[in-house]
């Protein structure tokens, strides 16, 4: 007979990692406003909010490599190149439209995932070396391309500038399309058929394959996802930074991949949600920009969130573990 | 029926033996094909430019890359087993930072040596610890100590640099071994190929590497003690992070945050290249040796030629897929060729 309890709801709705991760935000929030009051400001949640909107982007293509049981190292390389390429047609072309700058970078961030996923696919190399070397071949290229100089916000027309910024009902366009991707891939891993199957590919292989998924095209699949997420974050970036220079996104992959960890998507594939990995997102932005609430000098970030990644990946793996003997034990009883 | 399976054995070994095939069996290991390519890169070279082949210059260029080859010989064993470590140019930044502040203060070049190997080493135990302990991906774990090893660096320092270093210290980094032309740190890194080639390949412990590769879960049967093996590999290679950071202080005589960014990546480039598979259970000291030395001459012989910097990057990372799509390529054509001679055998 199902417990129908108060207590075992309230027990089922924490073990979900999205609500952990929403009542530790809030835990988080509290001591942090009563500190100082305007961080709760809608000014302030603003500011993080469209800080936190391009790598919560970023971060869902990585969440789909790492569902399959990969890693896309190579996505701080595809925003340098994306958003070097959409800076530089603007430079050439100012006028043409935000939107279709945006669609560029998307076509040309497709083009090197689908790199990246048919050398994994087909050339059945593994995905931290296929993108350990793409990560340097696509940054070389971005070098390349701009011949090492830089495109300045005076060599950028104000229209693609001013386009994260421009506010539609009071929301940044920045974050609108944040949430539009939240959602079309919300929708997406719940509802379509290849996003059940990129959680068969990570979860069992085996099993997949014999009920008919084809792994090699989900393997594509999730690499083009996360090469063309990280094309509208390169000509995100470049207009929100109103620069684009061949270093930008360094290391940009261990704050996507972070990010994840925090949302609790499991390394070893075939588990996490698209909720968890934005609620990652939000955790790792309010923690950023609380360090100078907290008097912490901003040298401390790296340390601190390192700390983070550690303590959340020691709490998923004990939890995950807890589950499993549950489930043995209940097997055997 | 007899005789016919005795023709067929015969016709093999036969086969097996003719030269043809011996040369492709011999020609299509990696190693000898990087050995190959190594030599086209060194004839290439000196046919470009007449300052490649010169003694002194040769052995100048091992400035630049002896440390990153010294720190691959270590990750031949993590990867050997099927993990990996993502944190080593974080505990080597934390070493130097160490060293840096402790030199700073006036310690004498012995407690530097000795601050650098025991920070480096309690790290590294740190990262195995927290990995078998709890049956963590390495790869998650050692990404987030890639943050709290140089996150510990840069909150400490800040936008500082370490430059006050005591007198000789920049030997181990700079200097000859007296009356060569022969650099210290190359010698070093030469004395420890030898040590980890003897130990991957004429050791149990060595051995049982290859075992824990193939299959962890073989070897623990067998009696093989796995989790501390691998809490071994992680230690010796924080040891070795403390050493790196010696050399690389040394080297620059400056210590900044920032030091040794993005050498992980490179690193692991070396020992892949050296065809050590990622998945565990396959490579050799020899390999990566050969993998090291290609890398740090194809960097100086193309910055002899003035290409610029990012050519190398995508040349590398290329050398990366290559490396490991080539030998695929070439078990596929042995096996098909294995089935093909099969088959003429049974007609």
């Amino acid at each position: 007979m199902p417990d129908l309890s108060f207590s075992s709801f309230v027990k089922k709705a924490l073990a979900r990692r999205e609500a952990t991760l929403t009542v530790l935000l809030v835990v988080l929030l509290v001591p942090i406003s009563i500190r100082s009051p305007q961080f709760l400001s809608a000014k302030n949640i603003s500011t993080i909010l469209n800080d936190m909107a391009i790598l919560s982007i970023v971060a869902i293509g990585e969440f789909y490599v790492i569902l399959s049981n990969g890693i896309d190292l190579s996505v701080g390389s595809i925003i340098a190149f994306t958003g070097m390429a959409t800076g530089m047609i603007n430079e050439a072309n100012p006028t043409v439209s935000p939107l279709l700058l945006l669609l560029a970078g998307m076509g040309i961030g497709m083009v090197m995932g689908l790199f990246n996923g048919v050398l994994v696919a087909y050339g059945k190399i593994p995905p931290i070396i296929t993108t350990l070397g793409t990560v340097n071949i696509y940054r070389g290229l971005t070098f390349l391309l701009s011949g090492g100089t830089w495109v300045t916000a005076h060599e950028m027309s104000k229209s693609y500038i001013d386009f994260p910024r421009n506010s539609f009902l009071g929301i940044s366009n920045l974050l609108w399309i944040a949430l539009l991707v939240i959602a079309v891939f919300y929708y997406f891993s719940r509802y379509t058929r290849t996003g059940r199957e990129v959680y068969a590919i990570g979860g069992n292989p085996t099993a997949a394959k014999f009920v008919g998924v084809n792994e090699s095209r989900v393997r594509v699949v999730v690499f083009l996802i996360s090469g063309t997420l990280c094309g509208l974050a390169g000509a995100l970036w470049t207009a929100r930074y109103a620069s684009a220079v061949n270093e930008m996104a360094t290391g940009f992959e261990m704050q996507a991949v972070a990010a994840c960890v925090l949302g609790g998507v499991n390394f070893a594939g075939g588990s996490g949600g698209i909720i968890g990995v934005v609620l990652g997102t939000l955790f790792l932005g309010v923690v950023t920009n609380a360090l100078p609430v907290i008097y912490l000098s901003v040298f401390w970030q790296t340390f601190v969130q390192g700390l983070i990644i550690l303590i959340a990946l020691t709490l998923n793996t004990m939890s995950d573990q807890r589950k499993t003997k549950k489930l043995l034990a209940q097997r055997r009883g | 029926m007899a005789e016919k399976r005795d023709l067929v054995a015969k016709s093999r070994l036969i086969d097996e033996m003719s030269l043809k095939n011996r040369l492709i069996e011999y020609f299509t290991q990696w190693e000898v094909l990087l050995s190959i390519i190594i030599v086209v890169v060194f004839v290439f070279f000196t046919i470009r430019t007449p300052y490649f082949l010169d003694w002194f210059n040769l052995m100048n260029a091992t400035f630049q890359f002896s440390e990153k080859a010294i720190m691959a010989l270590p990750m031949i064993f993590i990867i050997m087993c099927g993990d990996i470590d993502i944190s080593i140019a974080s505990i080597i930044a934390l070493c130097a930072y160490v060293v840096g502040n402790a030199a700073q203060s006036g310690a004498s070049i012995p407690s530097l040596i000795f601050l650098a190997l025991l920070v480096g080493t309690l790290a590294g135990l740190f990262n195995g610890v927290m990995i078998t302990a709890l049956e963590m991906p390495a790869i998650a774990v050692t990404l987030a100590t890639q943050s709290v090893f140089r996150g510990i660096a840069i909150g400490l320092l800040g936008d500082q640099a370490r430059t006050e270093f005591p007198e000789n210290f920049g030997f181990f980094g700079q200097q000859f071994i007296p009356g060569t032309i022969i650099p210290f740190e190359f010698v070093l890194y030469l004395v420890l190929v030898l040590l980890f080639a003897f130990i991957l390949h004429k050791t149990t412990y060595g051995r049982r590497l290859y075992a824990i590769g193939n299959s962890a879960e073989a070897a623990r049967f067998s009696g093989i003690k796995v989790k501390t093996m691998r809490i071994i590999n992680f230690t010796v290679t924080g040891f070795f992070c403390g050493l790196t950071s010696i050399l690389l202080a040394s080297r620059i005589l400056s210590v900044r945050s920032n030091i040794a960014t993005g050498w992980d990546l490179e690193i692991i480039t070396l020992v892949v290249l050296g065809g050590v598979a990622i998945t565990g259970g396959k490579g050799s000291v020899y390999g990566v040796f050969i993998g090291s030395m290609l890398v740090g001459y194809l960097k100086f012989g193309m910055g002899l030629l003035k290409f610029s910097g990012t050519l190398m990057t995508i040349v590398i990372g290329l050398l990366l897929i290559t490396a490991v799509l080539l030998p695929r390529l070439l078990d596929m054509y042995k096996a098909n060729r294995k089935l093909r001679l099969q088959q003429m055998s049974r007609n």
